[in-house]
């Protein structure tokens, strides 16, 4: 009776080594919260369209979290809303290059209002996250939005308690509109909120927001859409007032000036142009320049190059904006200068 | 064919060895194991010991773009939220394990289980619980009953309004998680008063409250405080649970309903972001999470040690 389960063991866990080996490469990324909806769908294509050999898995912790585990090099690819400078970029030895444009929208909850009716201006933005406009019958926001009866309730600010690339689109835009909030506050992915509550994540704050009448927060432009909570309409630098949609969106990238940007760093807040809306944001993949392992990364250079292709049409269908093709083709020239392996360029 | 028992491989005086070898190692692997965390806690947060010194306790401040930062605001808040969730569990802890001692045979027995369920619901869901259900409540029901109607907002650090978030609502959660733990302890140190000594309590005279107050509490008091003060310890490093529901703002509290966050909220906001002098100063509140911990403990045995003449123990 022993003997025969001792064989069977043996005979079982002989076996094992078959099933383990699935995929013939497996890439891990980790970082920003922003992209994850299509990223999570974009992983998951790209698994089966090659048939599982290669597997491609990424984590939503937060783009400071994502930075720190590249420079750990616990992953493959790190993905950030808040880009580096060329100077942090070369200390790492990383290369960083634009993925995606998204949008950072206001939701507000009000009971009584009708739902993506509110308008906003700057002054009155920055003066409810200062904490200097406190009730939502405020005579500043009363008198953008004739047509609406307020309600006399505290507005109550939600902002994210965690590290966040979103906060740092959002505290950038807040400082390039309100001298007060750049001189107060500062911009970055963690600042020192002068009032409301923190949320964890995207969904943490949709959440609080979705809770708590008379709030007000930011988010990532899928999380609001999917969470249907309403939001807010903003005037832009042209002085038009503006609805978040993926026009708008892309609209405010078209004057982006990638020829003088170094490291692709770019922040497209506050563009100018009619259509545009005024916090934009671009999320990032950061990768190492020298790849000790030039399978991974001509594995991981088709992938990218996948989701700029056959990706897009997934982005737009989840509100994103897929990267213009004249940027792509600079992101390709960047890969074959600076993404090596063994001192050879990587072929993809 | 029959069975032919097999000679020990191992010679019995030699196994005993090895079991003792094994236990004491074990034993000794705690040990190591606390002094690996002090030295890891000490060795990481050295860099903001040396950056803000011992302002670093009493600082206010929490700005990650100018780099200053205080543990005030989530030592503050750790120690209220545990004050007021023991304040709020202790007696409905300790009169439930009393009615549990001496309830009717079958609704004991099916309550005693639900205690102990209760208190093996691991924390996340007590967090998703409050957040769902109890926030929303707290904002629209009670927090509005209890300052307006019961007029206590009027009491200086009650607070006028809420909205749902807070060092209250987290209070109350700490308080739902830990109340089953201290019951059931509880429970089982009354279960083990020897019955002739509350016989004999009753037969002079005494009511059953008398009984429990002056009999059964002094007998079992060891027992009773440990179990508080495993309460205590759950209460003061819960993490998951009152993340939802505090707030998570880096301030002192001015009122109850005001949010705010606690050291172990701090650490699971922060922890996987932070870099450079923020983790450091992320390793130093956690060093003073550990020695809070330590310290109660240190307490406990040292009152248990200095009032055992009173109680009659050796």
């Amino acid at each position: 009776m022993k003997k025969n389960l001792f064989r069977t063991l043996a005979a079982l866990s002989l076996s094992l080594p078959l099933v383990a080996s699935a995929a013939d490469l497996t890439l891990s990324g980790a970082g920003a919260s922003f992209p994850a909806p299509v990223y999570r769908v974009w992983t998951y294509n790209y698994g089966e369209s090659t048939g599982k050999k290669v597997e491609v898995a990424y984590q939503s912790i937060g783009s400071g979290a994502g930075i720190n585990q590249i420079k750990d090099k616990t992953v493959d690819f790190a993905g950030s809303d808040n880009p580096l400078t060329k100077e942090e970029l070369d200390k790492a030895g990383l290369i960083q290059f634009p993925m995606l444009t998204g949008g950072v929208v206001v939701v507000a909850n009000l009971r009584g209002v009708e739902p993506n009716s509110l308008k906003l201006d700057q002054p009155t933005l920055a003066g409810i996250f200062l904490g200097t406009i406190t009730t939502w019958n405020d005579p500043a926001i009363q008198a953008l939005n004739p047509d609406t009866k307020l309600p006399n309730i505290r507005i109550t600010v939600v902002h994210r308690s965690d590290s966040s690339g979103t906060s740092f689109i959002f505290t950038n835009y807040l400082a390039k509109i309100s001298r007060e909030w750049a001189d107060k506050v500062g911009f970055g992915p963690a600042v020192n909120w002068p009032v409301g509550i923190g949320g964890q994540k995207n969904p943490g704050v949709c959440n609080n927001v979705a809770r708590i009448n008379g709030s007000i927060g930011y988010t990532e432009y899928t999380y609001a859409v999917e969470g249907k909570i309403s939001m807010v309409s903003l005037k832009n630098q042209a002085g038009k007032f503006v609805a978040p949609t993926p026009e708008t969106f892309s609209a405010s990238g078209a004057h982006a000036d990638w020829k003088n940007a170094p490291g692709f760093y770019m922040v497209l807040t506050d563009q100018p142009g009619d259509d545009s809306w005024p916090i934009t944001g671009l999320t990032y993949i950061l990768i190492y320049k020298n790849q000790p392992d030039a399978n991974k990364a001509a594995g991981m250079l088709k992938y990218f190059n996948w989701c700029y292709t056959t990706g897009a049409t997934a982005a737009l269908k989840l509100h994103y904006v897929p990267l213009a093709d004249e940027v792509v083709k600079q992101v390709h020239a960047a890969w074959d200068k600076e993404v090596s392996s063994g001192g050879a360029p990587v072929k993809y | 064919m029959t069975n032919i028992p097999r000679k020990s491989i191992i010679n019995p005086a030699c196994s005993d060895r090895l079991f003792r070898i094994a236990a004491a190692g074990s034993a000794f692997l705690v040990l190591a194991l606390l002094a690996g965390l002090l030295l890891q806690l000490g060795i990481g947060s050295a860099p903001a010991w040396r950056e803000f010194g011992f302002g670093f306790l009493i600082g206010t401040g929490w700005d990650p773009v100018a780099n200053v930062y205080g543990a005030l605001p989530a030592i503050v808040g750790t120690l209220l939220t545990t004050a007021i969730a023991l304040i709020l569990a202790i007696p409905p802890a300790f009169v439930t394990a009393l009615w549990l001692v001496d309830a009717p045979p079958g609704i004991g027995e099916i309550l005693s289980q639900a205690l102990d369920l209760l208190a093996a619901i691991p924390s996340v869901i007590y967090g998703m619980w409050g957040l769902f259900v109890l926030v929303p409540v707290m904002q629209n029901y009670v927090q509005p009953f209890l300052s307006e109607t019961l007029k206590l907002g009027k009491i200086p650090f009650f607070g006028e309004y809420g909205n749902g978030f807070g060092y209250l609502t987290a209070s109350l959660i700490l308080a739902l998680m830990i109340l089953p733990y201290m019951s059931a302890v509880m429970r089982n140190v009354f279960r083990m008063t020897p019955s002739m000594l509350r016989e004999s309590a009753f037969g002079i005279g005494c009511t059953r409250w008398e009984t429990a107050k002056d009999i059964v509490m002094r007998y079992g008091i060891r027992g009773l405080l440990g179990g508080i003060f495993i309460g205590l310890g759950r209460a003061l490093g819960e993490t998951m649970a009152v993340l939802f529901v505090i707030g998570n703002v880096m301030e002192l509290p001015d009122n109850l309903y005001a949010s705010g966050t606690t050291i172990a909220a701090t650490l699971a906001n922060n922890f996987a972001e932070a870099n450079g002098i923020m983790r450091a100063v992320l390793f130093a509140l956690g060093l003073i999470l550990l020695l809070l911990s330590l310290g109660v403990q240190v307490l406990a045995q040292y009152y248990l040690a200095m009032t055992g003449a009173a109680r009659g123990e050796k």
